[in-house]
């Protein structure tokens, strides 16, 4: 993969944190924010190598909290233990299916503020826990499980209008030529 | 298993993690500025966008409606004239009463408006941040109100953007006192009410307090940070808590912290 393609999932994920913090809709109708890195991650896993994924998680985590009431760097771990599994065993993933896709991307979007929530609580903070919360992870998990494969599709078309693709390599060997007529 | 790269990568991501974790929290705050700042055009671009809706929305606006406003507009003009000279009289009124007794003189709020231009993206806590920074006169703790009453406090100060931890958010306490009764309590915040964010708990009673629903809340100055008398909700119900020690009171927010467009930040 070139850097292009990490450039614009870096774009992406500074794009998607700017939403987040500015687009208050889905916030005002469910009473929940929803959280798309985890889905990106799962993107960025099954599609590109350790450092975009090393990249992503530090530059997300750090965009997602600065602009958040977060300790500076709680994101980081999370969002880079999914990618590093996910990037791990991706041979084992059906990636192009959409029902994958959409699974894993359910399950890193319940994981990613699970594991944020257990190192914010181990950097002795308070944050606003309680019933209401298994509504907001319910919403996330759903919310990050439908975004999963637009992505997908999403990286798929810029993919194919911004990079160059790789020739297959054909069967045909110049010394393997059959020669016709007399010589 | 994990292979080799996989482990140098975990080790890397850790050490980052953990070295930006542990940085002093003034070095943090300003960290955390500066990667903020990175947003500071897309918040400028964002808000010319809406200018610009705004403005063109009000051109295609019907002169019969515009009349109608301008009308609507005059007549509140007057009412609101005729109450600021009531309340003038009033003030000095107090203020004589006030000389006479030897109290301190109150002093003018000096408000600055601010517009929201984002929403704490995590769910766990409930911060906005304002368009207003150092640059405008903002500094850390300042309070925040709109016309309803008590927003929250500011919690960190940019150049030109600034967070504010609104009311309900365990990071702001506010110790307020019952207007009827004079009973004072703090502001904690509940998570017992899903999806209404609008109620919060007031704890620390007397358990004696003569509480009914309905009676307003307002904030009692004793904390240091807001002045006396900015207005925070109405009781909705009470209960006794800590075998029958205190008692705790729920309030609902006279402010709708999920509309919160525009602000005011109260500069020292």
């Amino acid at each position: 993969m070139t850097s292009l393609h990490t450039a614009l999932i870096l774009a992406t994920a500074f794009l998607i944190v700017f939403a987040e913090a500015t687009f208050g809709g889905v916030r005002r109708l469910f009473g929940a924010q929803v959280e798309l890195l985890p889905s990106l991650m799962i993107y960025t896993g099954l599609s590109t190598g350790l450092p975009t994924i090393a990249l992503l998680a530090i530059c997300g985590g750090l965009w997602l909290d600065a602009l958040s009431a977060n300790p500076l760097g709680v994101t980081i771990l999370p969002l880079f233990v999914v990618g590093l599994v996910v990037q791990r065993y991706r041979g084992l993933i059906l990636r192009d299916q959409r029902f994958a896709q959409m699974i894993i991307g359910g399950c890193a979007s319940g994981a990613v503020p699970l594991m944020t929530l257990i190192v914010l609580l181990n950097t002795h903070r308070q944050p606003l826990v309680g019933w209401i919360s298994i509504w907001q992870w319910v919403l996330m998990i759903l919310a990050g499980g439908l975004m999963t494969p637009v992505w997908f599709r999403l990286f798929g078309w810029l993919t194919d209008k911004f990079m160059y693709r790789s020739l297959g390599e054909t069967s045909f060997r110049p010394d393997r030529e059959i020669k016709r007529g007399r010589d | 298993m994990l292979r080799r790269p996989h482990y140098i990568a975990l080790g890397i991501v850790v050490v980052v993690t953990v070295a930006i974790l542990k940085l002093p929290s003034r070095t943090a705050a300003r960290v955390k500025l500066a990667v903020s700042a990175l947003y500071l055009p897309l918040f400028g671009a964002s808000d010319s966008t809406q200018k610009a809706v705004e403005k063109a929305g009000n051109t295609v606006l019907p002169k019969k409606e515009l009349t109608a406003q301008i009308d609507q507009l005059q007549r509140e003009n007057q009412q609101l004239r005729l109450r600021a000279a009531q309340l003038e009289g009033l003030a000095h009124e107090n203020a004589r009463f006030r000389s006479l007794l030897q109290l301190p003189k109150l002093v003018d709020w000096n408000l600055k408006p601010a517009r929201v231009v984002a929403r704490d993206p995590a769910n766990w806590w409930r911060t906005v941040r304002i368009d207003r920074g150092s640059r405008d006169g903002v500094v850390t703790n300042a309070p925040v109100l709109n016309l309803d009453g008590l927003v929250g406090r500011v919690s960190e100060v940019g150049f030109t953007h600034s967070q504010v931890v609104l009311v309900g958010d365990p990071n702001c306490r506010v110790s307020v006192l019952v207007e009827e009764t004079r009973e004072h309590g703090i502001i904690e915040p509940t998570t017992s009410t899903p999806l209404d964010s609008t109620i919060v708990e007031v704890g620390y009673l007397s358990r004696n307090a003569k509480l009914a629903p309905g009676q307003r809340v307002i904030t009692s100055s004793y904390g240091g940070i807001f002045p006396k008398g900015i207005v925070v909700g109405h009781i909705v119900d009470y209960h006794s808590v800590d075998f029958g020690l205190y008692t705790q009171a729920r309030i609902k927010l006279s402010v709708n912290m999920n509309a919160l467009e525009e602000v005011f930040v109260k500069l020292p």
